[in-house]
């Protein structure tokens, strides 16, 4: 589903990611590992289509397609999804506007047709029941005021509204409480599918332990520097980042 | 969604601006320039009693005493009022339609093509319109269905035959003819416009709603507007305006009177969508009104709502007079700018009753080169006793090339009154836009529903089916102001 091959990218002009390689097949679950300053977000950015993220080498297939010639908008409409960091608020648009507005736009490219408000509520109510959601964050404005667990509960839930093939979780756990973590990490589990597939970027091995990985990569100098399975994970969490960032450094 | 960009894309195929067009009719035109003789023909054509012609001829003579006006920040050359026509009426048979029967079927069609159809059983529901096309009001509808209210709705001219008494008795009485330049101006030429009155106690069956379309070409529109609503009366109106894309800049110099008596309550929403002009700012309408409601009477209301798009300049400030004791005076503002759009808009709430209340929330979204500038008073008199006012300015700046400013005025001479004033100013963020591209809309979905988010609190004060028009424009406006 998703190949980088040599992936090279700057950011103000200071390369970050100086060669990736992965290869990510659909019903699989990836984890990217790193230090603080590894390129982990760089390389979400980068597949997302941020603006201000060069890639200066190599390239990005996606379902067989060059990835990096496309807008974001043509990115998300062929099946890409990013949950945010910090997910952004927009002040006096209801999360409902915002979520129908997203899936049309997102069929229309498709070639789907559009979902009437009547076929969009019941959408809806399908995903929130899915994932255990009340439906109290539907009309509130987008991300204003949740807290911390409800932003990233909030992107879940347009994960589900979406559909999307790949998604890749930047640091879905930073700023959760355990609790918090657990509900969010229930909600993407559920949405796994064998056609989709999961790219998870943490600095911390906790959410693995709820979002369970096949492959984990460690990503420190903005190389892949060793991947394994899902035990390299639990290495890491006892030995840390030192002997990458070490190597890197070299 | 789908309708917005549904609306975009036609108007794509329209050139960007879709009611550009001009219908070619034959019009009775008045000579080119301005003088006493334009004057009396405009008078003589209507018919008018002899009062009223004077009150326009004293209204013109004042006018060339007074000079231009300075302090706005709106830039232009100086208006070359003589090099303009001042009565342009589409050619009717008769003495103008008595019924929609009568009117000319390419008026119709041009009112179909803006979405304004005329006959009666393809109207929205409970909307009355009354069209006026140039100089001369078309057509009303409903008539029938608001006579039985016993409410009035029909063009100024035939209330001026129908109604002298209240005419003479309100007209200029909130915006007397000396009130400012292009007031003095509209009270000397004014065309046609809308009369409207609802009799005590009535709360009008339906939304009143006038379309203003400027289509000849060099011609000023000078429409005037009066509506009275009784004691305990109520009445929503709604204004929308369009005109043809041309080079040169059009003068549209409108006068808005409301009066409201005892318990009763006005709201006046307005679409202004003019001709802007085109991205090098060429051609486009000079949209200087002057709107002022007085609330005479106690426990009076008067609301505005405006959302202005169009115009290459807007220069206007919709006022409430609170002279009533528990009158309310509310604004609610969006005015959006892009390319070399300049927009000069703002509010003036002068309290002179005991505990009078008014509330302004104004939104400016700037883009491209355009310049946007709130500008509002607040006046407290002395025996204004526990006065309140709350403002709110927000503005929204699309790129780097744009400006927003906010002028509050406030003028407090009665020590217990309350007055607050908040100001906003922000930038469309990198942030917002990718986060929306990346759940997949395109960059001016994207800032349309940003910009749609920011004027919620003003949208909301729409009624419904402005509202869905006004959200189509938003996005309408913007387009090409990003990426």
């Amino acid at each position: 589903m998703l190949e980088i091959k040599n992936l090279h990218a700057t950011v103000d002009g200071k390369a970050i990611l100086k060669g990736i390689d992965l290869t990510v097949k659909a019903g699989e679950v990836h984890a990217i590992m790193g230090p603080n300053g590894s390129g982990k977000s760089t390389l979400s950015y980068v597949l997302a289509g941020r603006e201000g993220y060069e890639v200066t080498e190599g390239e990005v297939l996606f379902k067989g397609k060059n990835l990096l010639e496309m807008e974001p908008e043509e990115r998300a409409g062929e099946g890409v999804f990013l949950a945010f960091q910090y997910p952004v608020e927009i002040p006096g648009v209801p999360n409902t506007t915002f979520l129908k507005e997203a899936l049309n736009s997102v069929r229309r490219y498709r070639g789907e047709g559009e979902l009437d408000a009547m076929q969009f509520v019941k959408l809806v109510r399908e995903k929130t029941k899915l994932l255990n959601m009340g439906d109290e964050m539907l009309k509130r404005p987008v991300n204003v005021g949740f807290s911390g667990g409800e932003k990233k509960r909030n992107e879940a839930l347009q994960m589900a509204v979406l559909e999307p093939s790949l998604a890749v979780l930047d640091e879905t756990d930073s700023g959760l409480d355990i609790d918090a973590l657990k509900t969010v990490a229930d909600a993407v589990n559920r949405l796994r599918r064998p056609d989709n597939a999961l790219l998870v970027i943490t600095h911390y091995q906790r959410l693995l332990d709820y979002i369970v990985p096949d492959h984990v990569h460690v990503l420190a100098g903005g190389r892949i520097q060793k991947s394994g399975g899902k035990e390299l994970a639990e290495e890491l969490e006892k030995t840390g980042y030192a002997e990458f960032t070490a190597g890197a450094a070299a | 969604m789908a309708a917005r960009v549904e609306t975009v894309e036609q108007v794509r195929a329209l050139d960007k601006y879709k009611y550009g067009f001009v219908t070619d009719i034959e019009a009775e035109t008045a000579p080119k320039g301005l003088n006493e003789d334009i004057i009396r023909f405009i008078s003589a054509k209507k018919a008018e009693p002899e009062w009223l012609l004077e009150w326009r001829l004293k209204a013109y003579r004042h006018w060339l005493s007074m000079p231009e006006p300075t302090w706005q920040k709106v830039q232009f050359p100086a208006l070359d009022y003589q090099d303009a026509y001042y009565y342009s009426a589409p050619k009717s048979p008769a003495d103008g339609p008595k019924s929609l029967d009568e009117v000319d079927p390419k008026l119709l069609e041009t009112y179909e093509k803006l979405g304004i159809p005329l006959s009666e059983q393809k109207l929205l529901a409970g909307v009355a319109v009354d069209a006026v096309f140039d100089s001369v009001s078309v057509a009303t509808t409903y008539k029938k269905t608001l006579n039985e209210a016993g409410v009035i709705f029909c063009s100024i001219s035939e209330a001026v035959r129908n109604h002298p008494e209240l005419v003479k008795k309100y007209l200029g009485s909130v915006v007397p003819y000396g009130d400012n330049k292009h007031a003095c101006l509209n009270s000397a030429v004014f065309t046609d416009g809308s009369f409207v009155y609802i009799p005590k106690g009535v709360r009008c069956p339906m939304e009143l709603s006038t379309y203003f379309r400027i289509n000849a070409q060099n011609t000023g529109q000078f429409e005037r507007t009066l509506i009275i609503a009784d004691a305990g009366s109520y009445v929503s109106y709604l204004e929308g305006c369009t005109a043809p894309q041309r080079d040169e800049n059009q003068l549209h110099a409108a006068v808005v009177e409301l009066i409201a008596l005892d318990d009763a309550e006005i709201k006046y929403s307005t679409v202004q969508n003019w001709y802007p002009g085109d991205e090098e700012g060429k051609g486009g309408i000079y949209n200087f009104v002057t709107k002022r409601g007085a609330c005479r009477g106690r426990n009076s209301k008067i609301s505005w709502t405006q959302v202005e798009t169009g115009s290459a300049i807007t220069w206007k400030y919709p006022s409430c007079i609170l002279q009533g004791d528990n009158s309310v005076g509310e604004f609610y503002s969006i005015a959006i700018t892009n390319n070399f759009q300049q927009a000069d808009t703002g509010t003036k709430m002068i309290h002179l009753g005991k505990n009078t209340r008014s509330r302004i929330i104004a939104k400016g979204i700037s883009a491209g080169k355009s310049d946007s500038t709130y500008r509002g008073l607040v006046r407290i008199g002395a025996k204004a006793e526990g006065a309140r006012n709350f403002t709110q300015c927000d503005s929204l700046l699309i790129g780097d090339k744009c400006g927003a400013h906010t002028v509050p005025y406030i003028e407090n001479k009665n020590r217990r009154a309350i007055v607050e004033h908040e100001a906003t100013t922000s930038r469309i963020s990198e942030d917002q836009l990718f986060y929306c591209r990346q759940r997949g809309l395109s960059e001016e979905d994207a800032v349309a529903l940003v910009v749609n988010g920011f004027c919620r609190e003003v949208m909301q004060q729409l009624p419904m089916e402005f509202a869905v028009e006004a959200q189509k424009l938003v996005g309408i406006s913007l387009e090409g102001s990003v990426g």
